[in-house]
């Protein structure tokens, strides 16, 4: 895990000391709410419907159990003993006093987390695949380049008044976990035919209310050159970038209205001249990140898939949880444990202080002290002894946090909705919660198999609608909550965008319809085929036709 | 009828204004505004109380007696008067 050096705690404890200067003015009448707000959102701090809100970032998802303990530290203390990690591998804190904001920036500077460039028109929290340095198709971990950009980028002034906000996401396998072509620049580990490690740079993919899918910019860039290209794509965004109008300011609008090609053209122009600047990164500097993500000294164990599958049998309950939440690890003797924020009735991603202190102390024994977190909202323990996934099973079943269900049915990622968030135009987490006490049957889950459910309640999606294998879209028609359905969005290496299903629902019928594609998708699919591959075969229609309308649905089949 | 709404600058909480022109966390306590020469009135006090650093955004809102209850008319207040409608921790302090 990165440590701080000298430069960032220095950083850090200034922009902490200012923050709280500013606090002190705009309590004192010195700054007027319009003068603040800039400022405020530059610490990350909204006001929301209820209170101020506070998103703390998770560099790249990685957490140490010390972290997470003061995570749950500044949820008891200072807001209602819960938090809630968003899809950008962030935490959210609800009910946050503004008066308190200085000490709690302190309080997480202490554990080296902040509050910087989670919020405004910067390069915000730079988010990477949770089995980073760990997943066994990995080709290097992409957090050591993670990190490098989230050095050049906090409070660069260059990039701190782009024209709109700015994500940037990273995956060292060819399994993308982080949706990277849903980013403002994605950038994708592969090898180029001389067989050298570089990175395929995408740009332009985003959601919100236009919603695109990523272009290839660049084939194959060496990692050296990474920071210079970033740049010359951020310089090029600032200099075109629309902020006349915060509806087309993003960099996804640009390059789709001026062409891939042409922003290229700029981009590759101005890269000539700063290429071997400065910013060519020195391997050295590569190294020195590198040695803080070093994986920790592992055991030298083998694989036990016959204990294991000994255990599997006599507890079919371990067994679904097995299939559902373990993942293979490179290093044998050892996986990756999903732990799901999901059970049934929850709010996706909340979190508890006390579970979150629980979490904490069996990270510290069973995870080698390191937990991640993923934009599905769940965690992840990523070095966990094969030898202790029975035990670590037991405790996580007992803090309810061993639902079986990663990546199925009921494994929904929902944003705050209109319980919380002021742009909203209705709930989302009462959808999710009414689904997951739906889909409660963890056979029923496995049988269903690999399937995304991604609710927003507005068109900014932050729920991830638009890349949901069912998405729902909250809406509000004459001062009442409705649910526009779309189907076929995910976010993996085949990203593509939902379509529409039709008139949107009200809430009660929602559960129904999506029992219905579900069940469709049951009744349709051929053997081996993922409700994705189903819809891509056989197209909207015979969902179509079975929710809206089921009777002539029911006589053709 | 309309009542006035907004945060407390100091922990951005939900507050009501009341007939002494202060401003509380209740909405059974605020200040019911029945024409709409009043609700103007009590709207232009209001940003006094901005000006005055007390509260940010303040505006009208609808709302309706139901069984004796005052209830905003949009669901977006009525989570806004009484929490969330969900949680992990009760929030609730009404029927949204
Ligand atoms: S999608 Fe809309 S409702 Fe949901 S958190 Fe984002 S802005 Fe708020």
């Amino acid at each position: 895990m990165y440590r701080y050096d000298e430069f960032d705690h220095k950083l850090v404890a200034e922009r902490a000391r200012q923050f709280r200067r500013q606090v002190k003015r705009r309590l004192s009448g010195e700054l007027t709410e319009d003068q603040f707000k800039p400022l405020r959102l530059m610490n990350g701090l909204y006001m929301q419907l209820h209170a101020y809100m506070l998103r703390v970032n998770v560099p790249y998802g990685s957490l140490s159990s010390r972290q997470l303990r003061k995570f749950a530290h500044i949820a008891r203390t200072y807001d209602r003993d819960f938090g809630h990690f968003t899809t950008r591998q962030n935490i959210q804190y609800n009910w946050i006093k503004l008066e308190d904001v200085p000490d709690i920036l302190e309080e997480l500077a202490e554990v080296e987390v902040t509050a910087i460039q989670s919020s405004g028109n910067c390069v915000r929290n730079i988010t990477s695949d949770h089995y980073a340095g760990r997943a066994r198709d990995e080709l290097a971990d992409p957090r050591v380049y993670a990190e490098l950009l989230r050095q050049y980028t906090i409070l660069n002034p260059e990039f701190s008044y782009l024209p709109r906000k700015f994500k940037i996401a990273l995956t060292g396998s060819p399994r993308d976990r982080a949706a990277v072509a849903l980013h403002d620049i994605g950038l994708r580990m592969h090898r180029n035919e001389a067989g050298e490690t570089g990175f395929e740079v995408l740009v332009g993919g985003g959601q919100g209310r236009t919603p695109f899918i990523a272009h290839t910019i660049r084939e194959w860039l060496a990692p050296e050159h990474l920071l210079s290209y970033v740049e010359s794509i951020l310089r090029v965004y600032n200099m075109y970038g629309r902020r006349d109008n915060m509806h087309k300011a993003r960099i996804k609008i640009i390059v789709n209205q001026m062409g891939l090609d042409r922003y290229r053209e700029l981009v590759e122009a101005d890269w000539e001249q700063i290429r071997d600047s400065v910013l060519k990164v020195p391997q050295a500097e590569v190294d020195r990140i590198n040695a803080y993500f070093e994986p920790p000294e592992y055991e030298c164990l083998a694989d036990i898939p016959d204990e294991l599958n000994d255990v599997r049998a006599r507890i079919p309950e371990f067994d679904q949880w097995m299939s559902a939440n373990v993942a293979e690890h490179r290093v044998p003797g050892y996986s990756i444990v999903n732990i799901s924020l999901k059970a049934p009735g929850l709010p996706p991603g909340d979190m508890t202080a006390d579970t979150m202190d629980a979490v904490a102390d069996l990270a510290d024994r069973y995870s080698l002290d390191e937990i991640r977190v993923n934009h599905r909202q769940n965690l992840s323990f990523v070095d966990v002894r094969q030898l202790d996934l029975f035990t670590l099973w037991k405790k996580l079943k007992l803090l309810d946090l061993a639902t079986p269900n990663i990546q199925t049915v009921s494994d929904i990622i929902c944003c705050p909705g209109l319980d919380y968030c002021n742009l909203a135009n209705s709930r989302s987490i009462p959808i999710a919660q009414d689904l997951s006490r739906h889909f409660v049957d963890v056979d029923h889950l496995a049988l269903v198999g690999d399937f995304t459910i991604n609710i927003s309640g507005c068109m900014n999606a932050c729920g991830h609608h638009h890349v949901g294998n069912i998405g729902i879209l909250g809406v509000n028609k004459r001062g009442k909550e409705y649910f526009q359905l779309t189907l076929g969005g995910s976010s993996d290496e085949n990203a593509s965008l939902g379509d529409r299903l039709g008139r949107a629902l009200p809430q009660d019928e929602v559960p129904a319809a999506v029992e219905t594609i579900v069940d469709t998708y049951l009744a349709i699919r051929l053997d081996g085929e993922r409700f994705l591959d189903t819809y891509r075969r056989a197209g909207i229609a015979p969902f179509r036709e079975a929710v809206y309308n089921p009777v002539q649905a029911r006589a053709v089949a | 009828m309309q009542m006035i709404i907004a945060n407390r600058l100091t922990d951005g909480r939900v507050v009501f204004m009341d007939d002494a022109g202060d401003w509380v966390n209740e909405i059974a306590d605020g200040l019911l505004l029945v024409s709409r020469q009043d609700a103007d009135e009590h709207l232009s006090a209001a940003q006094q109380a901005v000006e005055e650093n007390r509260v940010v955004d303040p505006y009208l809102i609808d709302v309706a007696a139901d069984a004796g209850r005052r209830r905003p008319v949009l669901v977006r207040e009525r989570i806004r008067a009484f929490g969330p409608s969900v949680g992990l921790v009760p929030q609730s302090r009404g029927v949204i």
